[in-house]
Parts: C-alpha cells; structure tokens; sequence
C-alpha cells in the first residue's frame, strides 16, 4: 500500500497536450540556432554565460515538460533537485581547489 | 513452558535445490546468498590481515618483499572495504530485515535484487582473478600517475571488480529507496519507522549518489592505463590530485555507508536490551540524514597533504567538524536510552555495547584529524590506520555481529548458544583493543602506514598488535563455528525470543514467504515499550 | 482507473505490489533514482572537463575549433526531434492510440540511429585528422600535450553517451515489441513512460555536451 491510504487511490494521470509538445520543440529549436549563432561572435567570458544559461534552460524545458516533471509529485521534484545540488556540490567544492591554487600562502 | 515448534512452512523449506536459491525472488533468500558472498570475501581479506601482521611482528621486511607486501594490504584494502564493509549490513541484513520491518511482502524491485548479487558475484570473480593473477599493489586507493602509468599490477582487471560491484550497491540503494517510499503498511508513517530504516535510506541515498563517481573515476583511470589518455599524468599536463577529488567525493561518504548501517543496528539493539524507546527519536532519525549530506562534504581532509590549496583545505576542514555532531547527538542518544532503562547483556547487547565505546574513540580521533595542523603530522602513519580500524572494526563489525545475533533467531529459526556467544563477543573486544589500540601510540611516534619494515624502537607496540589479531582471528572464527552448529542443533526460537517490540517479531521465526500471513495495520510508535513496573521499598 | 477486483488480477500486476498504481509510483520513482545515478556518473566527466577547461583555455579552444561544428549542431536538432516524438509516444500510449505509439517509437528509433550515424561520420573524420589520443594523435605542438586531454575528454564523453543511446535503442525496440503486441494499454503505459524519461535524459546530456565540446573559442581564428 502506498503511504497510509488504503485504499490506494489513484491521482488521474495528468496529459499533457500535444500542443505544449510542439511549442517547447520549436523553443528548443530556436535556442540550438541562438547557441551556436552566438557562439561565432567574440564577447569574451559571456560566451561560456550564455551558451551554459541556454543549455540549462534547454534542460529545464526537457525536464518540465517532456519528463513530465511540471506535473509530477514533490518527491520527483525532490529527487531532481537533488542531482542538480550533489553536483553541484561535486563541481563547486573541487573548484575551490582550482581555482584558489595561485593565491598567496600565509607567511 | 510450552515446547516451541517450528511453523511448518517458512521461506527456508519453500523450495528446495539449488535453482530455488540461484533463481529466487525472495528478500530473504538473497539475503542469505550475500551472507555466504560476504562472508567468503571477510576471510579472504583476513587472510591478507594475518600475513601483514606476521610481517610487522619484527622490524625487518623478513616475511614477504616490499612488492609483495604492497600487495597484500593493497587486497586486504579492496577485499574488507568494497566486498565487505560497504555490502555486509545493507546488503544481508537490509535486505532481509527492510520489507518485514515495513510490513512489505518484498523489496520493490525482486529481480532487479538478485541481480544485484549476481552482479556482486561477478565483481568479485574479477577481484579474485586479479589476485590470483598476481595481485595490485598500489593501495586500494589508486592514487595516479602510480596506478595509471607505473604500476605494472593486475591494476585494470581490480578496477574493473570494483566498478562492477559498485554497481551492486546502486541497485540496492535504489531498490532501497523506493521501497521505504512506496512500500510502507498502511499505518507505517515515516515516523513510526524503526531506526534500522532510517538508517538504510540515508546509507541508500548515499550508495547512489555517491558510488556512480567512483564508476566514472575508475573507468578514467583504466582509459589512462590502457588507452594513455593523460588525465591524471603530469607529463601530460594532468593533475593526479583531480583523481584524488574524484576518487575521495565517493570515498569519504563511503564510510559513511559503512557505518549508517551499523548505526541503525545499534539503535535496535540499544532500544531492544533496554526495553525502552531509543532517547530522542527524531533526532536520531534526522542525524541520519544529516550525516549522508555533510558526509559528502569533506572529502578534502584526506587531501590535506596532496598538494591542494590551503583555502580548500580549510574549507574541508571546518565542514569535517561538522559532521561529528550528528554521529555525537546519536551517541549522546543510545547512552540516554541507557539511563534508567532495563539494561541486559545478552551478546546482541554486549556488541552494542562495545560499539558505543568503540565508536566514541575512532570518531574523536577523526576530530584531531580534521584539524590540518594534527593531519599534516599524522598522515600516512599509523595514527590514522588505528583511526579508520576503531570506527570499520570497532564499529562496523561490531554492529554488524550484533545485528546477526540479534536477528539470527528470526533468520535461522534457531537459537545460538548464549555462553559461547558471550565469550566470543568478549574475544573480540579485548583482541582488538590490543591489535588497535598500540597502533594509534606507534603512529603517533611517527611509524609510517604501508612500508613492511620500521625501526626497531617500535616492535614492542608491533607485537602487542600483532598478538592482538591473533586474538581476534580466534574471535571471528567462533561465530561461524557456533552459528552454523545452531542451524542444525540449536534450541528453536519462537517468533519472539527476545521480547522486543517490532514488526519483524510478530511473524513466525523463520517467517513465511510473503512475510506475514495478513499485512499488519500499524497503529503503534516504533518502541512503544511497556513502561517499567516501580518497585519501591516499603 | 480499474475496478479492485480487475487490477488485483491485471496480468501486469507483479506480486509484491497491492495495484497498478503503486506499482506505477515504484517504477517511475526508480527510474528517476537511477537517473539520478546517471547524472552523477557523466558528473565526474563534466568536473574533470571544468577542470581542464579552467587550465588551459587556449588549447581548449584550439582543439575544440576542430570539431565538426555542423555535425554537432545537426546531431543536436536531430535529438530535440526524438525528444519530441518520444513524448508524442508517451501521449500515445496513455491515450490508447496504438498505431501513433508504434509510429512515434518507430521514428524515435530511426533519429536516434541517424544520430549514431552522424557520430560514427565524425570520429571517422577526426581518426583521418589524427586527433585520436592512443592511437594516431598529432596535434599543434604549441598546445600538444593539454589539447591531447581535451580529445580524450571529448572521445570518453560522447563516447559513453553513444553508449547510453545505443542502450536507449535497445530500450525502444523491446518497447515496439511490447507495443505491437498489445502489452501496452491506457492502465499499464508505465513501460513507455519510463523508457521515456531515459530518452529524454540522454538527450539532455547532449544538451550540454554540445555547447561544451563544440562552442569553444568558435570565434577565434586559430
């Protein structure tokens, strides 16, 4: 039985429109073209912001809407959440080594 | 008293022959498989334990060579750590207890369980093939470009047994998970739980977050041996220290998984021998939690020396004090559940017993650790070889025969023999004192880990250890002796041997099946306990 | 949802489970956790690129300047569509059409496989150009040694993700069996779904993979 509910009765399963399917395609299309036009023009440190900002948000798109996650219960969102916190976790505390490497030392 | 009897149908006579056992579905059973697996690699890691301590009984490298003793604490490393410790609690007495102490019929996944054994198995075929192929010596931490670029050991074929059982441990983990989320009684909230759950969620939590980047570390370094990619070779422009980031971001939470297990143990253990509810449940439950978070947070400290900046060193070495409380509000725990409550000392006890002081010393020395400026003077010596022993050994194998006594009437159907038990239990404790204990004051004096020859002026201390662990070789040998005899001799036990309160002591020991022959409706908190008769004198 | 005493005797219903939606819940919460696993176990290859990147930009960008831009960006759009119709299947499934399903699986599959084509294109073309590390590699020497790390880097994590893909399509083709067959229906689409939110995840590590690998220094005339 799932949690303490007997009668294990069921949310309907939420379906989604295929009209939302198509739209989100058409924004994940538009943004691969902005990425890759952006990439060609020299703006320095904003390259790497903007092609990472358009790839989360790329992600996000895929994650809200064709996994689903929009619809789903907090323990999904929990669950998602939680992968996106560890690595960040991975990648932020080991930058805290690399990139603090240069700096002076006491004394 | 009533003769007691075995029910006449449990999961053990349901289904005979080896397909029964290879094929089954059932928690239980392959509960058991692991049992046998562990237990085959304890000794295999053993095995390495006493050669390395014949070695060191005398200060010249008299026994083995160099190459060869690297090999042999290289093994016992992998063997104990990835083929025992972290599979042993989760993997046989989680899977055996976890669905029952829900009132669940099973894990979510039965399948996807046995496959996990299997894939276990065939992890561990690669380890021993590895061995018998020669063996690897480059510690069973790796570390690069030695085992990339130098190391000529059976280096891939270990790599690889080590990837593949780690695994194992995802699969559990997420069958785990998903079965303490969606499994539960009707009644179970998550607050009724016994701590043993809480436990082995927060070890899961840890298992698949963790171990998949040890998979990927591993596989880096195999690409490096055979392929010469070049990311952790400095001739290359590599950095050996990212290996140690990835390597440690899996290892430090992996003693973690460890340790939780045996932690939930003890709180049933404690809850059970004193007959009273575990002191400040909630907390306990959430220090769980809060040690599989923070765990993951301080791998740094075992890099202190390796060459990383002094700001991530204190960074890791702040969130390293940190981590403590949690495992002291638990030790602060089970010594309150002890004040005032019934307290017995069967052997289950006596283990409980022996890890909350065990325990308390191996965690206070990874205080001192923690602290870089002690670190940088003990490392790589002997100081933190006694340090992980007291916490793995004192701790985890303590916790781990605690829970097997405990639970080996439900398990088995059998009762052990109490006397011999007790004996053993007290074998232990005083054996490994002796081997450990010496070796935290030889490490202090400066006796470098990992060479097989040391100056004179620290035999003595060398052979008070090595004397210990003969000691406790003669004290892990007795369990097997006299649980395997009770199997076949041993008083039945009854559904409820100890008078403990939990759902695992209301069904037949051994239990059926499908676990319970109606799924309990849970009405009650985890150790409701009846409350302690008052004698007063007149 | 089914009446009680239908479910409790759906074929699909498996014993340790008490309905078909609890079961459904189980499925779709593990396949969520062994995502989970996933992005951890691409993790690690993400911080040791972070890491190089940090260190030696230049020959990052040089290396990556390399790469066959319009494969990748034609490989993107080409995953994006097999997002999309994996989606259009999951759609399908829970609204019972079963020709769309078989459809959408179908052309999900052949995407992918278009994908994987692409791919075996591009290491071809980088194996004439001598930018396999181990085997063949040459390089500029001003930047030889770091830009030797960002190939390796690049072959390992599209690599393992053409690995994933090809699991993926192994995946989809029990997923068309099972649809063919009538396994499939509005009560138990769980299978889809969730062989759905692998599909999907893997598109996404490609999402990042692209930009990373591919986009580096794009403006620099090396």
């Amino acid at each position: 039985m799932s949690e303490a509910n007997p009668g294990g009765a069921a949310h309907p399963a939420h379906v989604v429109p295929t009209r939302i399917y198509y739209v989100i395609f058409g924004i994940l299309m538009l943004c691969t073209y902005l990425t890759v036009q952006i990439a060609f023009f020299d703006l320095g440190i904003l390259n790497t912001v903007a092609a990472l900002t358009i790839a989360v948000l790329k992600a996000a798109l895929v994650v809200l809407f064709f996994m689903h996650v929009k619809y789903s219960t907090r323990l999904t969102w929990a669950v998602v959440i939680g992968s996106i916190f560890w690595l960040a976790i991975l990648l932020a505390l080991t930058l805290t080594d690399y990139t603090t490497r240069a700096w002076q030392t006491f004394g | 008293m009533a003769t007691l009897l075995s029910p006449p149908r449990h999961y053990l006579n349901d289904g005979y022959g080896i397909k029964s056992w290879l094929l089954t579905r059932d928690h239980k059973r392959i509960a058991l498989l692991y049992l046998a697996s562990v237990t085959v690699f304890f000794f295999i890691g053993g095995a390495m334990a006493v050669l390395i301590r014949l070695e060191l009984a005398t200060p010249v490298g008299d026994l083995v060579s160099d190459e060869t003793y690297n090999k042999l604490f290289t093994m016992h490393g992998v063997a104990m750590i990835f083929f025992f410790l972290i599979p042993a609690i989760p993997s046989v007495l989680g899977n055996f207890l976890i669905p029952i102490m829900i009132g669940a019929k099973d894990l979510a996944f039965p399948r996807l369980n046995l496959l996990s054994w299997y894939i276990y198995v065939v992890g561990g075929l690669f380890s021993l093939y590895a061995m018998i192929a020669g063996g690897v010596d480059t510690g069973w931490t790796f570390y690069t470009p030695f085992s990339t670029v130098s190391s000529t050991t059976q280096v891939v074929p270990t790599a690889l047994g080590i990837f593949v059982v780690g695994f194992s441990g995802i699969l559990t983990g997420l069958n785990f998970i998903v079965t303490i989320h969606r499994m539960r009684a009707p009644g179970m909230t998550w607050f009724r739980l016994p701590l043993f759950v809480w436990s082995s969620y927060a070890t899961s939590l840890i298992n698949v977050l963790g171990t998949p980047v040890v998979a990927i570390t591993i596989l880096l370094v195999a690409a490096e041996r055979v392929l010469h990619f070049g990311f952790f070779d400095p001739s290359v422009g590599g950095d050996p220290v990212l290996f140690q980031h990835l390597f440690w971001f899996y290892s430090h939470p992996a003693v973690y998984i460890m340790i939780l297990p045996a932690m939930g143990v003890i709180s049933e253990l404690v809850a059970a021998g004193c007959r009273k509810p575990v002191f400040g449940y909630t907390f306990v439950a959430f220090a769980s939690l809060a040690i599989a978070v923070l765990g993951f947070l301080v791998w740094g400290h075992h890099m202190f020396v390796a060459g990383e900046s002094v700001y991530s060193a204190m960074i890791f070495s702040v969130l390293s004090f940190l981590v403590a409380i949690p495992s002291a509000v638990k030790v602060f725990n089970w010594t309150a559940t002890m004040y005032k409550g019934s307290v017995s000392w069967e052997t289950p006890m006596l283990y409980a017993y022996g890890f909350i002081g065990l325990f308390t010393i191996g965690g206070l020395t990874g205080l001192f650790l923690a602290a870089i400026a002690v670190d940088v003077h003990v490392t790589d010596t002997y100081f933190i070889v006694a340090h992980f022993h007291y916490i793995m050994v004192g701790g985890t194998i303590m916790g781990y025969l605690g829970g097997l006594h405990y639970w080996w009437p439900k398990i088995s159907g059998r009762l052990y023999h109490e006397g011999l038990a007790k004996i053993a239990a007290w074998i232990i404790f005083i054996g490994f004192n002796l081997t450990f204990f010496p070796q935290f004051v030889v490490g202090y004096l400066g006796m470098p880990r990992r060479y097989h020859a040391y100056p004179p002026e620290f035999q003595v201390l060398n052979v008070l250890s090595s004397a210990g662990a003969s000691i406790l070789g003669v004290g892990y040998l007795l369990p097997m002796a006299y649980l395997i005899w009770s199997l076949r001799y041993g008083r039945i036990a009854g559904s409820n041997p100890w008078g403990a309160v939990g759902l695992e002591w209301t069904t037949t020991s051994p239990p059926p099946t499908e676990n319970f022959a109606q799924t309990p409706v849970v009405t009650w908190d985890a150790y409701e306990y009846p409350a302690p008769v008052e004698t007063h004198v007149a | 949802m089914l009446p009680d005493a239908v479910e409790h005797h759906h074929p699909a219903l498996a014993h340790q489970f008490d309905s078909l939606e609890q079961q459904k819940e189980a499925a779709t919460l593990g396949m969520w956790i062994f995502l989970v696993t996933e992005v951890l176990f691409f993790g690690g290859l993400f911080l040791t690129y972070t890491t190089y990147r940090h260190l030696y930009p230049d020959a990052f960008a040089a290396a990556s300047h390399e790469l066959i831009v319009w494969a990748g960006t034609i490989n993107t759009a080409v995953l994006i569509t097999s997002s999309l119709t994996m989606a259009l299947a999951v759609h399908a499934a829970q609204t019972g059409n079963r020709r769309l399903l078989v459809l959408f699986l179908i052309v999900t599959m052949i995407l992918g496989t278009v994908f994987l084509g692409i791919k075996a294109f591009e290491y071809y073309s980088e194996w004439e150009e001598r930018h396999v590390p181990g085997l063949n590699y040459a390089f500029d020497p001003r930047y030889y040694r770091h830009a030797q790390i960002f190939f390796s880097l690049y072959f390992l994590m599209t690599g393992l993700h053409a690995l994933h893909m090809i699991i993926g399509l192994g995946i989809m083709a029990v997923m068309l069996r099972w649809s063919i067959r009538g396994t499939i229906t509005p009560e138990y689409f769980t299978p889809i779904e969730i062989s759905g939110l692998y599909w999907h995840f893997v598109d996404i590590v490609w999402i990042f993979l692209f930009p990373l690998l591919y986009l580096i220094g794009r403006h620099a005339h090396v």
